[in-house]
């Protein structure tokens, strides 16, 4: 039975909460293959996209989501907003509730802001990314990616590569597939992965070569050039020759391993061109497990009991 | 069902046999083309009284008749006011239904809002020329202008009791019974 109001973070679900919204997501799945992509499961619903911080991927992908389940949808950008003119977020948020949404699909750039949120708003709060904490339907429809392809999430070696400090995908990752029993590995330079890591039970390495060694699952991080301003390495040059991921070093993990980028792809720095062809049907599957995902954790949320 | 125990078996697993005999029959009768048909179950055990019907049809007829599957939940129109989340079955229809005769099959016949949300979803998947309605039981109490084209057997029932149809695959005996609220 589904007792959660929020979903902010896959550290507070249970395993039997991640399994239902798989349930779910199969069956998703099956309606963007028909010729009326749409139902009728949130009509009268309002679902207000509330992205303080750029996105395009996941705003799209929960506007379509949404619209797929026939919920009114409301996009609102940080850069179009009254927050460009000096409004704080809590006015923001307390205007949009005069709209009385059902559902409020949060991005900000801040850990933790979404209990801030919760205190405004009698909506669901799903948390589409949090700072450097969580980011839950990405690891969601990531771990529903290997679940396809693998036929289980127990027991497997899971690898993330790439900036795990500043990562909520590789944090949310984590938190999944402990859940299931596999074990995780991160690997990456030490400023960018910690060796405090090992605290939340996962392997930590600084040589790519010995942390792909039987690997079930390679999870490749986008290395934000963005945000590496204070050099957390010395050069693009030295990550790519220590940390890209080549067709030779591949050989290293385990035959048939599954390997999955949240996107977009900066080719040939996180992972070689040569493997264009070998990853380009894995990540156009994961955009649309995505949809179904984000679908089953929409219909949660604008189904749920009122008392909740 | 919790709160509630058997009170008559009205049908047998040999009355079930012979009812779906009589709808199949029903069916080609009013349809002599069987290649027009194709059937669709609601989940659940509509489902595996469309599998019979099938397996009847191709005995009479020698056709295989196209078999769908139609979960309605998500077209339900107490989504929110029965909560939690009901639990979302597979919908399965890998056949165009256009211009097809389509047999909706369900167990029992109550109010008919599963009928009206059966309906809705079965026009987003195309246009049929036509849809019969084929219950196993009808007990009555509708509340909306819907009727069946074929009845395996009308029950009069109270509208506080239950109508529980078994079936052999998921609940290991065939019969249609009906349930009173037990005092306990």
């Amino acid at each position: 039975m589904w007792d959660k109001k929020h979903i902010i973070a896959i550290k507070e679900l249970e395993r039997r909460h991640i399994e239902a919204i798989f349930n779910l997501a199969r069956n998703f799945k099956e309606l963007s293959q028909r010729e009326i992509k749409k139902t009728p499961a949130l009509r009268g619903k309002t679902v207000v996209n509330l992205f303080f911080e750029n996105s395009t991927r996941t705003r799209t992908s929960f506007e379509l989501a949404a619209k797929r389940l026939s919920a009114d949808v409301l996009n609102f950008s940080a850069s179009m907003s009254s927050l460009s003119k000096g409004e704080s977020i809590v006015d923001t948020i307390k205007n949009l509730e005069s709209y009385h949404p059902d559902i409020i699909v949060a991005r900000v750039g801040f850990s933790a802001s979404m209990r801030t949120f919760m205190r405004y708003t009698d909506a669901s709060i799903i948390n589409a990314g949090d700072g450097a904490n969580e980011h839950p339907t990405q690891a969601l429809l990531d771990m529903f990616t290997v679940e396809e392809a693998k036929g289980t999430l127990e027991n497997l070696k899971v690898l993330i590569v790439g900036d795990i400090r500043h990562s909520r995908v590789a944090r949310s990752n984590i938190f999944g597939f402990q859940k299931f029993s596999s074990s995780i590995r991160v690997c990456g330079p030490t400023t960018l992965v910690p060796y405090e890591f090992h605290k939340i039970g996962v392997e930590v390495f600084d040589d790519l070569d010995k942390a792909l060694d039987d690997v079930d699952v390679i999870i490749m991080l986008r290395i934000q050039r963005e945000r590496q301003e204070s050099s957390f390495f010395p050069s693009l040059r030295e990550y790519v020759e220590r940390f890209s991921l080549t067709p030779g070093r591949i050989k290293k993990a385990k035959k048939g391993c599954l390997i999955m980028h949240p996107g977009p792809i900066n080719w040939d720095i996180e992972i070689s061109s040569a493997l264009k062809e070998r990853l380009h049907p894995f990540i156009l599957h994961q955009a649309g497990n995505g949809l179904a995902v984000r679908m089953a954790v929409l219909y949660l949320a604008g189904t749920r009991r009122k008392e909740l | 069902m919790e709160g509630f125990k058997d009170k008559t078996r009205v049908l047998s697993p040999q009355d079930i046999k012979r009812v779906l005999y009589r709808l199949a029959h029903q069916i080609l009768e009013k349809t002599p083309d069987s290649n027009k048909l194709a059937l669709l179950g609601i989940q659940t055990r509509g489902v595996f009284l469309a599998r019979r019907i099938k397996a009847i049809i191709k005995e009479i007829e020698g056709t295989d008749v196209p078999l769908g599957i139609l979960d309605i939940t998500l077209y339900r129109d107490d989504l929110t006011a029965i909560g939690p989340s009901p639990l979302v079955k597979e919908t399965k229809i890998n056949f165009s239904i256009d211009n097809k005769v389509v047999v909706l099959i369900d167990d029992v016949l109550f109010t008919g809002r599963t009928i009206r949300a059966a309906l809705d979803e079965i026009m987003d998947f195309g246009r049929p020329q036509k849809v019969e309605l084929v219950v196993l039981v009808d007990r009555g109490y509708r509340e909306l202008p819907i009727r069946a084209d074929f009845v395996g057997k009308n029950i009069p029932t109270a509208q506080t009791e239950h109508v529980e149809v078994r079936l052999e695959e998921i609940d290991k005996k065939d019969e249609v019974v009906i349930l009173e609220k037990s005092n306990k």
